[in-house]
């Protein structure tokens, strides 16, 4: 009897640890609001894959790179599946602590043709590693408050064909409405260093990681004087973005247009100017420029426990294309995925934007998007030619002195 | 060594006795949390970020894939036009523009309180004591709200006497000013504290005495209170010195990653978290931290000579 007993007990434990064997835990992290389409996606994933559990680790977005850098640094704590934001997808890609996609047993190769062609690029290494398969893109749009511009008879199509028209037609909504162009005189910046690039640019470096800023560059000089042109000509509100006099702008309506990703609609939508549903339209940037703004990748940890299901992940969150619809309508992740795009909720029109067919115009606009290069000391650039850009526009500083001053600072951090 | 016949007062020898071993290591073993928790969290970081200083390293290469640079990461942070001195430069701006008016303000403070309000010390030193206790990132959120633009009390009160609006944190010579203000009001009751405790440690005889021979408060104030109150002085002024020249959460959180309009209030202590963590290049962090680390001990070397001159008390 006693030996019936023990038997049973041991071929009890024998079967729950091997049952425990099947089940995996798959820990993946990510920051908001990618974690909300995560959490959409997952009832779709377990149908699929029932014995395994998706541990999602969200953290704010900067935390959340912070910690991956740390975790990437010491191989300590790392998730099976990793979300990149395109700021930090070029950095992360430098570095050697992420799986090279193209190579066995993940030969990702396949899949590049799926995706919308810029974002490859992006997740590529300068020696040509792919570490980062591309979930949702940013387009770069141009937003802009349809019953402003009709008050002040400007015509947005005629605004936006290029840069100096745009200006004109500032000037005559300020009179007209008082209304300002723009929240600050450095978002003409914004879209001008990231439209427009020759091909084998990126914003700051080409391709053979060769410096572009300085003076006799002409991208830097004309988006440096256009801006200039707008804060002399008192257009601009002076508003910084992401702060509580951008959001009273938008709700208040005292700015009139904006540059932005269009991820910045769903944002209008649900928080920052709900009320404001219906006054908004879209527009392709100027002068036939295409621009990426934001975009997310998910990538594996060389030293990922889980490797083989965290590709699975991926395969099932990048390449499915119900899962991208999914995150779509979560919270408008704009899907990578060209099949995605083909979607029939791409020809409905957008209630926010009165209706208006806006993510046809996103689509067209992601496939015209060139690839940029990206450098690891986009960063470094990005903060020192911002900082001269205020000297200009708040003191005054000689625009081509401002330049070649940003130039000798980024040349001595750029090793 | 030929000894046969044991010492009859040494105790016999055991192989291992409990009490033995508790009055040997006991001590040890009572203060080991410190010294391990420093080991880890002390002594590792300082020695790890010097070696950092010497070699090239993004940390995301991982472990061990740092190359030797020599004085390289020294010589970018000295060099030129890098904004390692444009940092140090913001920092030491701000750190007088609220340091001075700290001592300046809570001495005499300290002084009055000490003579006139002894009634009401403790009420008063407690609510001097708040902003110092109170978490930076809450006091910040709150000026921030002061100093809003178009939404500011700041610019409100302004409007009423018919001012036109400030951009407090948007014109660059005035971004320094906005993040100085905060830190004087957050320290300055903490100097007042310090230096009513060192008020009380002087004898009332000495003010007594002086009462008799007819001097006033103010002649008690220079006479008495400043020449016996310096080594409290010393110790305070070493505080604010080493305080403002790390001054990084005020900035950061009121001005952002890059400290605001043109930069003017990116301290040293941001440019090397942003350039660690930012741009992932820990050796020309690590440097940076060095030298801010000499600076600071220069200007507590100086601070020490000119209270030492002179007087020779402290």
């Amino acid at each position: 009897m006693k030996k019936i007993a023990t038997f049973a007990l041991v071929s009890a434990l024998l079967a729950s640890t091997a049952h425990a064997q099947e089940k995996i835990t798959l820990t993946v992290a990510a920051f908001p609001s990618l974690d909300s389409a995560i959490k959409a996606i997952i009832p779709a994933w377990n149908k699929k894959y029932p014995n395994v559990t998706i541990k999602l680790q969200a953290q704010e977005f900067a935390d959340h790179h912070n910690a991956m850098t740390t975790a990437l640094a010491t191989g300590q704590g790392l998730p099976d599946v990793m979300a990149v934001e395109i700021g930090y997808v070029g950095k992360f890609a430098e570095g050697r602590g992420l799986e090279d996609l193209n190579k066995a047993p993940y030969n990702a190769a396949q899949y590049k043709k799926l995706f919308t062609p810029f974002t490859v690029a992006q997740a590529t290494s300068s020696d040509q590693r792919f570490i980062a398969m591309p979930t949702d893109i940013g387009p770069g749009t141009f937003l802009y408050r349809k019953d402003i511009l009709d008050k002040a008879g400007v015509n947005p199509a005629t605004m936006m064909k290029d840069w100096d028209s745009y200006i004109a037609a500032g000037k005559i909504i300020k009179a007209k409405t008082g209304a300002a162009l723009i929240n600050t005189a450095q978002g003409i910046y914004g879209v001008m260093s990231r439209t427009n690039l020759k091909p084998g640019e990126g914003i700051y470096f080409d391709s053979k990681n060769n410096l572009l800023v300085g003076p006799d560059n002409a991208r830097f000089l004309r988006a440096f004087t256009l801006s200039k042109q707008v804060r002399d000509a008192g257009l601009d509100a002076k508003i910084g973005e992401w702060s509580n006099e951008w959001y009273d702008a938008f709700k208040k309506g005292t700015v009139a247009t904006q540059f932005s990703g269009a991820w910045l609609t769903g944002a209008l939508q649900n928080w920052m100017a709900p009320d404001t549903k219906g006054l908004w339209r879209v527009q392709n940037l100027p002068e036939g420029g295409y621009a990426l703004w934001g975009g997310t990748f998910y990538a594996i940890p060389s030293a990922a426990k889980n490797k083989a299901m965290a590709w699975e992940f991926i395969k099932f969150m990048t390449t499915d294309k119900s899962s991208q619809i999914t995150a779509f309508t979560d919270n408008g992740a704009f899907p990578a995925l060209l099949t995605a795009q083909n979607d029939g909720i791409f020809n409905k029109g957008v209630p926010f934007l009165g209706e208006q067919k806006a993510r046809a115009l996103w689509r067209d606009a992601a496939r015209k998007t060139q690839p940029i290069d990206v450098n690891k000391y986009d960063s470094v650039a990005d903060q020192i030619v911002n900082t001269e850009l205020t000297n200009v526009l708040e003191q005054g500083k000689d625009i081509k002195q401002a330049l070649s001053d940003a130039r000798a600072q980024i040349l001595r951090r750029a090793r | 060594m030929q000894e046969c016949v044991p010492l009859p007062t040494s105790p016999p020898r055991r192989r291992w006795s409990y009490d033995r071993f508790q009055q040997r290591f006991a001590p040890y073993i009572f203060t080991s949390p410190f010294f391990i928790l420093f080991l880890i969290f002390g002594l590792f970081p300082l020695g790890f970020s010097l070696f950092l200083a010497f070699h090239l390293w993004n940390p995301l290469d991982g472990l061990g894939n740092w190359r030797y640079v020599g004085w390289e990461n020294f010589q970018l942070a000295l060099g030129a036009p890098d904004q390692f001195w444009v940092s140090l430069k913001n920092t030491v701006w701000i750190g007088l523009l609220s340091g001075v008016p700290q001592h300046l303000v809570a001495l005499p403070l300290a002084f009055v309180i000490n003579q006139a309000l002894r009634r009401y010390q403790g009420a008063i030193s407690t609510i001097l004591f708040l902003p110092y206790i109170t978490n930076a990132v809450a006091i910040t959120i709150v000026f921030g709200m002061l100093y809003s633009e178009n939404l500011g009390l700041l610019n409100y009160a302004l409007s009423v006497v018919g001012l036109g609006p400030v951009r407090w944190l948007a014109v660059p010579d005035l971004v320094p000013v906005s993040v100085a203000v905060v830190v004087f009001w957050r320290y300055v009751g903490w100097n007042v504290i310090l230096y009513l405790s060192g008020l009380q440690a002087i004898s009332e005889d000495v003010y007594e005495a002086a009462t008799v021979d007819g001097a006033s408060n103010v002649q008690k104030f220079f006479y008495i209170t400043l020449p016996l109150l310096r080594p409290m002085m010393f110790y305070a002024f070493t505080l604010t010195i080493v305080g403002n020249m790390q001054l990084f959460e005020e900035p950061f959180i009121m001005t952002g990653q890059g400290g605001g309009s043109g930069g003017t209030a990116l301290t040293s202590a941001m440019h090397i978290y942003n350039v660690a963590f930012r741009d992932l290049d820990m050796g020309y962090s690590s440097a940076m931290a060095w030298l801010l680390f000499l600076a600071i001990f220069v200007l507590s070397m100086i601070n020490n000579y000119l209270f030492s001159r002179g007087g020779g008390r402290s």
